[in-house]
């Protein structure tokens, strides 16, 4: 952390110590519990599109209890953007990167020529790489859009 | 041009209805979709992709260049709204 952080002040209900410690509590958990449904999404319901919802979740959440400069700083617009960008171009680049190594796009069991893992379970594997890249995407822009929608795109003050 | 617009969604719809009549019942075993589509989904998950869930393994393999696409959608509209919205300062 490398400002001084103070609670804001301004805000139309004033702050709530209850809500503020519960929400404080809460986020690492909603935040692990993200990241469970993105990795067991092979094994249980879940996958990329539902836990980037609930990380993106986390995030909101932090906006609405203290304010959005509090998520911003815990999320930069910068990191945001990166986040969403490479969130897209993992996708796509797993489905080149397999053309480019003589299979069809998209087609995982192609990577088996990077690294021996056989091509069934190479198709797997790119099916968690893949989930993950949705994560990443689906995180960043349910944060960007209530960021957005919240403040009227000047970011200065939320709901 | 309101009644040309209202004329044209009522045939249109009234098209798309009439095409339904022709679909298999609901649920019938015996469509073309339940008779050769699910099964191999079904039987292969395991076999081709050793993922257990054959949801996942629809959506990530079977059917990667539509996932592909919907995680564009989601950028893309992602990408209008901070076009829209975002002041140039922030």
């Amino acid at each position: 952390m490398k400002k001084e952080y103070s609670l804001p002040q301004d805000r139309p209900i004033g702050p709530s110590l209850i809500i503020e410690v519960a929400v404080r509590v809460m986020i690492p958990f909603i935040q692990l519990f993200g990241l469970y449904v993105i990795a067991h999404g092979h094994y249980s319901p879940g996958g990329g599109f539902q836990g980037g919802v609930v990380l993106g979740a986390s995030f909101i959440l932090m906006a609405i209890a203290f304010d959005l400069k509090t998520s911003l700083r815990f999320f930069s617009i910068r990191a945001n953007a990166v986040m969403a960008s490479s969130g897209v171009f993992i996708y796509t680049g797993t489905g080149v990167l397999c053309a480019l190594l003589g299979g069809l796009f998209l087609d995982y069991s192609a990577m088996d020529a990077l690294l021996a893992l056989g091509p069934v379970e190479w198709r797997s594997m790119g099916v968690f790489i893949v989930e993950l890249g949705v994560g990443l995407a689906v995180t960043a822009i349910m944060a960007s859009l209530f960021w957005d929608l919240a403040s009227g795109g000047d970011m200065e003050k939320g709901l | 041009m309101k009644r040309i617009a209202l004329v044209t969604t009522l045939l249109a719809g009234a098209l798309l209805l009439y095409g339904t009549g022709d679909f298999p019942p609901w649920g019938d075993p015996n469509a073309p979709a339940s008779r050769h589509v699910s099964p191999t989904y079904i039987e292969g998950t395991v076999k081709d992709t050793s993922i257990p869930n054959a949801v996942t393994s629809v959506l990530g393999d079977y059917r990667g260049y539509d996932t592909m696409f919907e995680t564009i959608v989601i950028f893309c509209a992602g990408v209008v709204v901070v076009s829209v919205l975002r002041r140039p300062d922030a």
